[in-house]
């Protein structure tokens, strides 16, 4: 059974390199013999099986079509190369504050996206990057944002660890860790009063899960049965501190006590999937569900952190050989003669590309007007104290 | 300056100083080092001098994220010097009952904007712990450690300064030092609620804590090319704060200048401006200016347009000496 809400990729592909320079649409030059093929369905069985907290956990079978496949190649591509780009714009200070990246965790994005639509939403922290592009926000707005440019998403004023995207149901991008958690529990209320069936997917690390008022919001939500699923991003270090240095149960799928949790390998894209449609369907008939993915960060916490002072470079280096969620989909693909290795080469030669293309672009947009300083403290023109010393001006052009 | 970044400090404690007359006046037999140093070596004298003060918080054990407490763990281990848990709440309530034990807590709160999750147990636990057991109780020796204010690119969530807000509450004391100091390598004790003269001058006060005072110095050093000669106060202590300086200052200047980096509206300078006018409304020359940061989140971008700046400072001594 194809997933019938899932956008052809080709399209979402060129929607996430969008820029304003007309360019021929990407086209994937490939010819394997079951990609056109739209009826075609694998079963692909997941790494390891589901582990259930207080519920039976779905099956690791998994059924995805081909087209499906290489659109997560090629969603978590893009979402990689961002992120590498980033780490270098971040170095020669072309976007400057704190900026937490996300490689090595593509899969939850992408696979979340695959099972739900844009009018669910998504509440998440600081690394929010490539959740944004999963929620349709492209290159343009990211990098943009990203260099504190007017283009940006949050028209320059949140940065990176700000991104959001109404249209798309995604809200950010949020600072202070855990805070995002009681915010998300609250959007899933006014959805069930809304009673549009849909949910909110509110994620959070291993860190975060040790917050106080994740529990306060759990319970509430418990006892509402609204339709949240928590989703606790298990990259297993809370910055530099380790789950077990941190945590007495590092089994966060199971800290929600009388709240049924599941618990996924999170660099598996298809068990993400499976996961977040099962936690789908639970959520909107049950109630909250907390779904654990076990996934890991290359690079530190951010980049002030070298990520390599807290953990060795062998495990680095044996979680990107054994579990990288780019290679498990690239071997799946050519198992099933999908594409060839050729062929995917190809596909990411063409996202650097763009992505570099877009960089290029992004680095002449203009910076925010200096009026947006006082713009949207409160609602336009109810008043904010704009000067700093009672008869002095600060500049002509802010009023 | 790089070292505006590192080691800011904010204590919030309720340390008790029990003789004034004992304390000594500000020592100047010191060499100049950083703040970050000056609590590192001050940790490791109050872990040496007391075997019951403990040092904890988010990822202290390394050294933390300012090296304020790099070297302590090793050297007494790591039942006294130990991370806890992503929990601001927990870490400000777990510090009062231990304080309340009779020990010495030393808490450290990663960045002053993580503060509020502790927001409640600060002010409705520690602060009237004492009052309202009829001291039978008390976490006097509670300190908590929080590196505050801006860096460069902190944007909203590593670039505030809440002092406003626990200012607000008998029964704390908030503390700042500057970024760059001459102090002893020895052991010895300040006063609380004593603001230091830092420059004399007879024709306006400024009044500043913590890192704002370097750009408050930079402005005096150009305003006295005018021919502007500015006092400079470091108020050090903001709750309780010593009043007695700054009115006799104002005495002799007749003009007062506030500056502080949190917004202006509801900031601590407001405290200041209306208690010297209260006291000194008769000898002011001019209204108490405030130069302080713009009433909007702390920005990203802007953080040049928002910042109290040297010229902003500049600006309003000239206005305020010509008024």
């Amino acid at each position: 059974m194809a997933v019938s809400r899932l956008a052809p990729s080709a399209s979402t592909l060129s929607k996430l390199l969008l820029h304003p320079v007309s360019a021929p649409p990407f086209s994937r030059p490939f010819s394997g013999t079951a990609a056109g093929d739209d009826q075609t369905v694998l079963t692909i069985e997941t790494s390891v099986p589901f582990t259930g907290h207080k519920i039976d956990p779905p099956s690791r079978s998994v059924e995805a079509t081909p087209k499906e496949l290489l659109s997560f190649f090629q969603d978590m591509a893009v979402m990689r190369r961002m992120e590498i780009a980033a780490d270098s714009l971040y170095k020669s200070k072309l976007i400057r504050g704190f900026c937490h990246l996300y490689d090595g965790q593509e899969a939850v994005a992408v696979g979340m996206e695959a099972a739900i639509t844009q009018r669910d939403s998504i509440i998440t922290a600081y690394r929010d990057h490539c959740t944004f592009l999963g929620r349709g926000g492209n290159l343009v707005e990211a990098f943009s944002e990203l260099m504190g440019r007017r283009t940006g998403c949050s028209k320059g004023k949140g940065g990176s660890m700000h991104f959001y995207k109404k249209e798309a149901g995604f809200y950010g991008g949020h600072g202070i860790v855990g805070a995002q958690v009681p915010l998300g529990c609250g959007l899933a209320f006014a959805q069930k009063y809304f009673k549009d069936e849909t949910v909110t997917f509110a994620l959070y690390g291993d860190g975060a899960a040790n917050q106080g008022q994740l529990f306060e919001a759990l319970n509430i939500s418990a006892l509402w049965d609204l339709p949240v699923i928590l989703v606790c991003e298990n990259n297993h270090y809370g910055m530099g501190t380790a789950e077990w240095r941190a945590a007495k149960s590092a089994a966060y799928y199971k800290r929600g006590d009388y709240v049924p949790g599941l618990k996924v390998d999170g660099m598996d894209v298809l068990a993400v999937k499976q996961a977040c449609k099962f936690a789908r369907e639970h959520a909107l008939k049950n109630g909250p569900i907390i779904l654990e993915m076990d996934t890991y960060r290359y690079h530190g916490h951010s980049m002030s952190d070298p990520g390599s002072t807290y953990r060795t470079r062998d495990e680095i280096t044996g979680i990107r050989q054994e579990r990288d969620p780019i290679e498990r989909v690239r071997k799946l693909i050519l198992t099933h003669e999908i594409a060839s290795a050729s062929e995917l080469k190809d596909i990411e030669k063409e996202i650097r590309k763009k992505v570099d293309e877009a960089i290029a672009q992004f680095k002449e947009s203009p910076m925010p007007d200096p009026s947006e300083l006082f713009a949207d403290v409160y609602v336009k023109g109810y008043g904010v104290e704009m000067q700093a010393c009672p008869g002095l001006k600060l500049s002509k052009s802010i009023k | 300056m790089a070292l505006r970044g590192l080691g800011r400090r904010i204590s919030i404690g309720k340390r008790c100083f029990s003789s004034a007359s004992e304390v000594e006046k500000r020592p100047r037999d010191g060499k100049q080092i950083n703040l970050f140093s000056a609590i590192n070596q001050a940790l490791h004298i109050a872990l040496e001098t007391d075997s019951r003060a403990y040092v904890f918080g988010e990822d202290v054990g390394f050294g933390g994220v300012f090296r304020c407490t790099t070297g302590l763990a090793d050297r007494f281990g790591r039942n006294r010097v130990f991370n806890t848990p992503l929990c601001e709440q927990g870490i400000a309530g777990f510090a009062i009952g231990l304080a309340a034990m009779g020990n010495r807590a030393i808490a450290e709160i990663q960045f002053a904007d993580y503060i509020y999750p502790a927001f409640d147990q600060i002010v409705n636990e520690a602060a009237k712990f004492r009052y309202r057991s009829g001291n039978q109780f008390n976490c006097g020796g509670l300190t908590i450690r929080s590196p505050y204010g801006a860096v460069g690119h902190g944007g909203h969530y590593h670039s505030q300064s809440p002092e406003a807000f626990f200012c607000h509450v008998p029964g704390l004391k908030w503390l700042y030092r500057l970024a760059v100091e001459e102090v002893p390598e020895r052991d010895y004790m300040l006063p609380l609620s004593q603001a230091e003269v830092i420059r004399q001058g007879s024709d306006i006060t400024l009044v500043g804590w913590g890192a704002q005072l370097s750009v408050l110095e930079r402005a005096c050093d150009e305003a006295a090319k005018d021919g502007i000669s500015c006092e400079l106060i470091d108020l050090r202590t903001l709750i309780p704060w010593d009043k007695e300086t700054v009115e006799a200052s104002v005495r002799k200047t007749g003009r007062l200048l506030v500056s502080h980096e949190a917004p202006v509206t509801g900031g601590f300078g407001a405290e200041i401006s209306a208690s010297i006018a209260e006291r000194c409304f008769l000898r002011l020359e001019a209204p108490v200016a405030r130069i302080c940061g713009l009433d909007t989140p702390f920005p990203l971008v802007y953080e040049p347009f928002y910042m109290p700046t040297k010229n902003k400072v500049l600006d309003a001594i000239k206005a305020t000496v010509n008024y």
